[in-house]
């Protein structure tokens, strides 16, 4: 890359007319509009020819203001509206609620429970991942090629994965399935084996991917392309994937554990690339961990209740005390966080205020530092190896 | 005789060939989409008509209702002159292109049946070929749209880059067979083998280059930079609709099965046939045949490979391509001298 693009991407605020072009330079507005913006977003470059010298992010045209909805609603109201700001792991969001809400209360969530939600978040992140590599390769194959082609074998696993849940919760989709103490729903009868078949499938499936897309244009895509140095990335508040592609080997299953998490080993995939390419590495290394993690869960599941040993009877009865705590666990894409202030209206029925830390805004606050000195083509090359999902991001 | 006279030998051998030509490119677009349904675990269009063949009717009907748009702030009359012409281009590249083969009494065979054959008929499709930057870049700047001016550039440095290694490439069958009309060049491997066989090793390599080259020419992937839908939406044809959109996405199926003919004609032998199956005109199913087959190659490519970058593509061009096809004109021509030294 050119040295004198480094600037920009040391500081995004660096005024424009120190760059000196050879012609004029070129405003595009990429996005809201476009196939590949992941959502609504959009993006304001100033091109020198093809080549970018500063890129502004605009978020916002996915906002619905979750939450300041949620301080109307009572707790057990909310479980639904938290699993459809990130619509790609709704199952994931919907615990980091539950934890949220258990931890101000504190209950003690049964053990079978917490494996169930293991079980459900590891799945989950596998679906999301998938969803991920397929995003991926369609922004740098094109609907119309070879992305597709990968998009449509990722989805053959995905429609296992809803069918799986669907067994679980009734639901394809928005799952609705976890409350506060515990789960909703228990595991069917015979839904082990068939996880069990699934995470054979996958495994095999992992192989089939790889034949696909693994030559020499996706390593030329991208190797080197968005390069997050492990500063940038801890200065910005990226987690999750994208935190460890740039060599900073933390993941909170491991070092903060939740759940179930205490209970099983998790190796941690960490790659020290820190471009495109390193997190397309830690995707794929944490989807095989899911499938090993998944397997030894099943054999150590627990029998017993899944719900708290005293059940809240009224749904409306959960009241959170005067008080304000943070919780995080780790989804798909890093650290979703809650920040909780009790003691809202009707005597804490409702929070006085929710905050939900969600890991793509943080994400998306790089775009700014990766893109200038890389082409239009790197945009979508960049932007999809931060896997960020809009509903997450705006809220 | 009838055929005597250029110009109804023309007519005469060139409207069943347009027709068979626009019908290919027409069914290569169902051909194609059920080609990828397979390779991509889905079923494709399967209900217009039997197994869903008449979807191309349907869709150019579609086309045809649809609203001819022109932006406001579009050049107007580039804007729509631009969509008609890259059509003519493609379809005229083949009318050097040499379909049939006619055997004499002493077993040796003739090239034939060609729409016109020049005597420097490898200059037709090279040239038309090089021409067909321009209406792309027309209808790239007249649209007056950010992603077509974008995409119309990658379009020109594209087309100018590959032409190189393209004419290069072109000429090693040229100069094996010691003539520029394609007819010739034909005639000389049907008595002396494929130029994709024989000589062994640059032939070989000038086919797949030549290949290669073809699907940059044609905007196929892995060298669709210039309407990466996925990054600039779509290119040249972001603004134009209907019939005129159509007729873009035509041409670039025209345009591909031009390249495959043409690439089979330079070093598959044409209509030769490498056994003899019946008459003479069995000449012109073979050279549909291996048309076809580099066409299934270019859509096996397109729906599993991912695309370049357009730095990355004119790297290969400039830094591979063509040093390695100067080198292949160079070797063809010492190997001319070797043989005919003998």
């Amino acid at each position: 890359m050119d040295p004198i693009f480094q600037p920009f991407r040391d500081d995004p605020h660096y005024p424009l007319d120190r760059y000196e072009a050879a012609a004029d330079l070129m405003l595009l507005n990429m996005g809201p509009q476009h196939p590949s913006t992941h959502g609504v977003f959009r993006l304001k470059l100033v091109l020198d020819g093809e080549i970018i010298v500063k890129a502004v992010p605009y978020m916002g045209y996915l906002h619905r203001g979750v939450e300041k909805m949620v301080e109307g609603l009572t707790f057990a109201q909310m479980t639904p509206i938290f699993n459809k700001h990130d619509y790609v792991s709704p199952m994931t969001n919907e615990q980091a609620y539950a934890v949220a809400v258990e931890t101000a209360l504190g209950i003690e969530v049964p053990r079978r429970a917490r494996y169930i939600r293991t079980i459900l978040a590891e799945i989950q992140r596998i679906a999301s991942h998938l969803l991920w590599l397929s995003t991926f390769t369609l922004d740098m194959g094109g609907v119309i090629g070879g992305g597709a082609a990968m998009m449509m074998y990722n989805f053959r696993e995905r429609e296992d994965i809803f069918d799986l849940f669907e067994a679980v919760t009734g639901s394809r989709f928005h799952y609705n399935t976890h409350c506060i103490g515990g789960q909703r729903h228990d595991l069917p009868e015979g839904w082990v084996q068939r996880v069990r078949a699934f995470l054979d499938r996958q495994e095999r499936a992992f192989d089939e991917y790889l034949r696909l897309i693994r030559n020499d244009i996706f390593d030329l895509r991208t190797k080197g392309v968005g390069v997050m140095s492990a500063d940038l990335a801890l200065g910005l508040g990226i987690t999750g994937p994208n935190l460890r592609a740039s060599g900073v080997d933390f993941d909170m299953r491991r070092d903060a554990p939740f759940h179930a998490y205490d209970e099983v080993e998790v190796r941690v995939a960490v790659a020290q690339g820190c471009d495109a390419y390193a997190r397309y590495e830690v995707r794929m290394a944490e989807m095989r961990e899911s499938v090993r993690i998944l397997r030894l869960l099943l054999d150590q599941l627990p029998e017993g209740p899944i719900c708290g040993s005293k059940p809240v009877k009224m749904a409306n009865a959960v009241r959170v005390p005067d008080g304000r705590g943070y919780t995080a666990i780790e989804g798909p894409r890093g650290e979703i966080g809650t920040w909780l202030i009790g003691g809202g209206e009707d005597k804490g029925a409702k929070p006085f205020r929710l905050k939900i830390r969600p890991p793509s805004l943080h994400a998306m606050a790089a775009m700014s530092y990766l893109l200038p000195g890389h082409t239009v083509s790197d945009v979508v090359v960049v932007l999809g190896s931060l896997d960020p999902i809009m509903g997450e991001v705006d809220r | 005789m009838i055929l005597d006279n250029p110009y109804l030998h023309a007519l005469i051998v060139g409207l069943p060939l347009l027709a068979v030509a626009l019908t290919v490119a027409g069914f290569g677009v169902f051909y194609e989409r059920r080609f990828a349904a397979w390779i991509q675990l889905r079923r494709g269009p399967v209900w217009v008509g039997p197994q869903g063949i008449f979807q191309i009717v349907a869709d150019a009907l579609k086309m045809f209702q649809k609203e001819d748009l022109v932006p406001a702030s579009a050049d107007q009359a580039i804007f729509k002159l631009a969509s008609w012409f890259p059509m003519f281009l493609a379809l005229s590249l083949l009318a050097v292109v040499p379909m049939g083969a006619v055997e004499a009494e002493d077993g040796s065979w003739t090239a034939a049946w060609a729409v016109s054959s020049l005597d420097v008929g490898i200059l037709w499709p090279l040239a038309l070929g090089g021409l067909m930057v321009f209406p792309l870049w027309a209808a790239g700047w007249s649209s007056n749209n950010k992603y077509s001016l974008l995409s119309g550039m990658r379009m020109v440095a594209q087309g100018i880059s590959y032409e190189i290694p393209m004419v290069l490439t072109a000429m090693v069958p040229v100069i094996l067979a010691g003539s520029l009309s394609l007819d010739d060049i034909v005639t000389y491997q049907m008595n002396h083998g494929w130029f994709a066989v024989w000589p062994p090793g640059p032939g070989l390599v000038a086919f797949v280059i030549f290949f290669l080259t073809s699907l940059a020419e044609a905007d196929r992937v892995p060298f669709d930079i210039p309407e990466a839908e996925s990054e600039i939406v779509g290119g040249i044809t972001i603004e134009y609709s209907g019939i005129r959109m159509g007729l873009f996405v035509l041409t670039e199926y025209a345009h591909t099965f031009v390249a495959a003919a043409l690439t089979a004609t330079l070093f598959l032998g044409g209509p030769h046939m490498p056994f003899s199956v019946g008459p003479a005109w069995m000449g012109v199913v073979w050279l549909l045949g291996k048309t076809l087959f580099l066409f299934f190659v270019i859509y096996w490519i397109r729906w599993t490979w991912l695309r370049y970058r357009a730095d990355q593509l004119m790297d290969l061009a400039w830094r591979w391509l063509v040093p390695v096809s100067l080198g292949l004109v160079m070797l063809s021509a010492v190997w001319v001298q070797l043989m005919e030294g003998k």
